[in-house]
């Protein structure tokens, strides 16, 4: 493969992990506020649980993705960082209330119900944020004036496609994160927590599918271009559509000991699904990084840093193998840890 | 206001805030690592417990300082730009390298907060050991990018702002790295002995106090003592080294901290006072005679360069005196405190007097203004330049006029924040008191 092309490939890998461990962080944050009151179901404790130890590694992540960006593409970080300063600087505002808030909840009881709400609904504005860069990049809202681009924001903001984009990203957030906290509390033997957060995922699922498609259905006309890669595509999102289908059938079959669902299989089919549509989808935006202003291959530089990056990635995550293990046993395996009261 | 203005504002404001809370999370964890060995050595659970609420304050602060380590993190990219085109081509190694050292901190930070009581000790020392690393090594790496903006290396530029010749090690290995990352993490570790020497000091002031909690807040407090005393000596020895540095590769800096205007030998050093434009010289300092001469080349004939070899338009505002006296004032003042109070205690081995606790009580807050003040020296020195000599601060900034509007919102950000940090930790180290601790220990 072709440097550039390897380059925005792992980009997009890095995006795709970070699309999940951030719905899983943020709807944790979520689902913790909205059953933080309800005494029926320990499902907050559970979201809880899991946020605890993982939220730096997910904030990491995000790091990760930006330096990428920049350290990859540097000749794209003219045109992105001045089209996306405000919203992307909103978004820091706001993660930054919120992991704040989250860490000092567990130090100040007295202030649990006000901090808590603040990480709730901030679990919910900056994956909006977030999403709301996707239709940027289609086309037809950042022009140039005097060889500066700018984002028209009225354009944007009155554009129904910005809209469904929220959308769509709020239902998969919710929709991922609802299975994946069914199967952390499958672990935990917490059945109170398992049904609710498997209600959720029942109706979230073809919620979100819907939205997903719908959401094509509002793309600027500028974003024609991609419409049709997609519809080129469309063995792909497909193939994306069935293991949906797959991974909602695993909330329905019935166990031996009775219960219902086969959570962590339900877990691993969703995770396909939305890998495959993220590939493809990303495949579909090629060549372009921003319709019609920028392509990949304009942003990337010398390939010789970018070997030496590729370097630094093997020997880094091999150092960090074993410390996932231990991490992985320790969090999401041991039961002393996830039965505690 | 002009955009670049605010645009070096909100950084500099941002790395202002971000510094507090990440000299903090880079010092912490090698107190912790002391405390615990001391335990596994004597055998006395004062000081697990110091290590327990250590680690306690850290977990605290951590969430600031990774927080706005992402805010920083980001606005480089957003607020300059043309700045990070160059640093992706050049400098990009030390960045992705301290993403791994974020990795690191943040999954041993992880286990040890959360797992601690299901892991053997040694584990436990192994976690914390990881951490320690992980903090230590991002300052480190992304010093070096602030090195590198100090004495570029590892590339030509044309004429036309193209970046040829690309040596990504020459970068990495640029001429100010070596000294300069040894001079941020002594400096750290020091500011954090002196912080926990003030809230040591700062409760043995308490007239109500049982034996248990006086002893140990004692033993906290010559711990701090100790490693401060080391510490801030290393640092003042390597700040001389920093000095020779500058006189070397960055002359102008030199010049400018201490206001020497004519080129010469023999040069005296200014402590104190003021820079005037008008009359060529600093006002109202003490001069040390040769100070200067010796302190650039170890001898009294060494020749230093004055501001009037370069063109008015090239020299750093010359405030950079202040700052930089602010810094080697209170590294001096430090010193002499440790010194002291550990004379006082071994040679004439007597209780501290209260104006001596009085005295510890501000040395921690001194430290993180000379840090301030070390950094913003450092950057505001490097001005009109973003990397010296090679793109200047106009140039590299971003021209987008929201920059304005962020700065408050940024700036409102921050102040709530350092309210609100200190606000839990006080609420939550009066609901848990040392004196509690101590009575589960022994019960
Ligand atoms: C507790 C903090 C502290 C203390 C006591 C000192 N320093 Fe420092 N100094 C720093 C904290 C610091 C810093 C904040 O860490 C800086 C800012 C940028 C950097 O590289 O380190 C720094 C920079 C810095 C520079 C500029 C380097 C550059 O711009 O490239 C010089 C020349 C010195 N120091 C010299 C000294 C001397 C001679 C000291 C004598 C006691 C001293 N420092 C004490
Ligand atoms: C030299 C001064 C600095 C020191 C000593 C320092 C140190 C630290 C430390 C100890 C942390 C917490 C580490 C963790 O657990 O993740 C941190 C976080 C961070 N810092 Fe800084 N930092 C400095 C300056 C900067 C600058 C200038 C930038 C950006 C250009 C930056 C970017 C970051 C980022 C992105 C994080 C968050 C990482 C995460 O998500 O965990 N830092 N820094
Ligand atoms: C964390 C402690 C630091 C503090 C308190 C600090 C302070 C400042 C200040 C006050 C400015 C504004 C200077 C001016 O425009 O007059 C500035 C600019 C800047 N600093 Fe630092 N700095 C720190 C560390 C770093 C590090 C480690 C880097 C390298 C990655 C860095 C990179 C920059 C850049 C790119 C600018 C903007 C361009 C410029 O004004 O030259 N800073 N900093």
């Amino acid at each position: 493969m072709e440097a550039a092309a390897l380059a925005i490939t792992i980009l997009w890998s890095l995006l795709f992990v970070y699309a999940i461990l951030g719905s899983l962080d943020f709807g944790a944050g979520f689902w913790g506020m909205i059953y933080g009151k309800n005494n029926q179901t320990s499902a907050s404790q559970i979201a809880n649980r899991f946020l605890s130890p993982t939220w730096e590694i997910t904030n990491v992540f995000l790091v990760i993705f930006v330096v990428s960006v920049v350290s990859f593409f540097p000749f794209a970080t003219t045109l992105l960082s001045s089209i996306l300063l405000v919203p992307v600087a909103l978004g820091l505002l706001l993660l930054t209330i919120r992991t704040t808030f989250m860490v000092f909840e567990h130090h100040a009881q007295r202030f649990r119900e006000l901090l808590r709400v603040t990480s709730g609904f901030t679990g919910l504005l900056i994956p909006a944020l977030l999403v709301s860069i996707l239709p940027i990049t289609l086309g037809g809202f950042v022009e140039f004036e005097n060889e500066y681009p700018r984002l028209h924001y009225g354009e944007l903001l009155t554009h129904p496609t910005l809209y469904m984009h929220i959308a769509f990203g709020l239902t998969t957030e919710l929709f991922i994160s609802a299975v994946f906290l069914m199967d952390y509390a499958k672990e935990a033997d917490d059945w109170s927590a398992y049904y609710t957060f498997r209600k959720h995922a029942i109706w979230l699922g073809p919620v979100s599918i819907a939205v997903a498609v719908l959401t094509i259905g509002t793309f600027p006309a500028e974003a024609a271009w991609i419409v049709e890669n997609i519809e080129a595509n469309w063995l792909w999102f497909g193939l994306s559509i069935v293991f949906f289908l797959i991974g909602y059938g695993f909330l329905f079959i019935k166990r031996t000991d009775g219960t219902r669902g086969w959570a962590r299989l339900a877990v691993i089919s969703i995770i396909l699904q939305y890998g495959i549509a993220i590939y493809a989808y990303g495949s579909a935006h090629l060549p372009y990084l921003v319709y019609p202003v920028l392509t990949v291959e304009e942003g990337f530089a010398d390939p010789s840093m970018f070997y030496n990056m590729l370097i630094i990635y093997s020997i880094g995550f091999g150092i960090l193998i074993p410390a996932f293990i231990l991490f992985w046993r320790l969090f999401l395996k041991d039961r002393r840890y996830l039965k505690q009261e | 206001m002009d955009v670049v203005v605010m645009a070096r504002a909100l950084f500099g404001t941002s790395l202002g805030f971000h510094i507090i809370y990440a000299t903090l999370g880079v010092g912490l964890p090698v107190m912790i690592i002391i405390a615990e060995v001391l335990y596994l050595i004597k055998k006395d659970s004062d000081y697990a417990l110091m290590a327990r609420r250590w680690t306690k304050g850290f977990a605290i602060l951590l969430a600031v300082s990774i927080a706005s380590g992402t805010i920083v993190g980001v606005l480089i990219s957003l607020l300059f730009p043309n700045f990070m085109e160059i640093v992706g081509q050049v400098i990009a190694l030390p960045f992705q390298m301290e993403i791994f050292a974020f990795l690191i901190e943040a999954v041993f930070m992880s286990i040890y907060l959360y797992a601690a009581d299901r892991l053997p000790p040694s584990l436990r020392i192994v976690s914390i050991i990881s951490v320690a690393i992980g903090a230590t090594a991002s300052a480190i790496l992304i010093t070096d990018v602030h090195a590198w903006m100090n004495t570029p290396a590892g590339f030509n530029i044309t004429p036309n702002g193209d970046i040829t010749d690309i040596d990504v090690w020459a970068a990495f290995f640029n001429p100010s790295f070596g000294v300069t990352a040894i001079h941020v993490t002594l400096s750290a570790y020091m500011t954090v002995s002196f912080l926990i020497a003030s809230i040591a000091a700062l409760r043995l002031m308490r007239r109500k106090l049982s034996a248990a909690e006086r002893n140990y807040h004692k033993k906290a407090l010559m711990i701090a003592l100790y490693f401060g005393a080391l510490t801030s000596l290393a640092t003042a020895i390597n700040g001389h080294e920093t000095a020779q540095m500058l006189h070397e590769y960055n002359p102008r800096k030199l010049a400018a901290a201490e206001g020497l205007f004519e080129t010469t030998r023999y040069a005296p050093l200014s402590v104190g006072g003021y820079t005037s434009l008008e009359d060529q010289r600093v006002k109202y300092a003490i001069e040390i005679p040769n100070g200067l001469s010796f302190l650039a080349g170890d001898r009294f004939d060494t020749e230093v360069l004055g501001l009037n070899e370069w063109p008015q338009e090239l020299w750093p505002p010359l405030y950079v005196h202040v700052l930089f006296n602010v810094m080697v004032g209170i590294g001096t003042v430090l010193i002499l405190i440790a010194l002291l109070a550990l004379f006082w205690k071994h040679v004439l081995k007597k209780e501290f007097p209260g104006w001596m606790l009085a005295v510890l009580v501000v040395s921690g807050p001194l430290a993180l203004i000379a840090i301030e003040a070390g950094w913003c020296f450092s950057c505001i020195g490097r001005q009109p330049w973003t990397i010296t000599d090679v793109l200047r601060t106009g140039e590299a900034a971003t021209k987008s006029n929201s920059v304005n509007i962020l700065f408050y919102l940024f700036l409102i950000l921050y102040v709530t924040l350092l309210f609100v940090t200190g606000f839990i930790m006080r609420h939550y180290f009066k609901r848990n008191p040392v004196s509690n601790d101590l009575a589960k220990g022994s019960s």
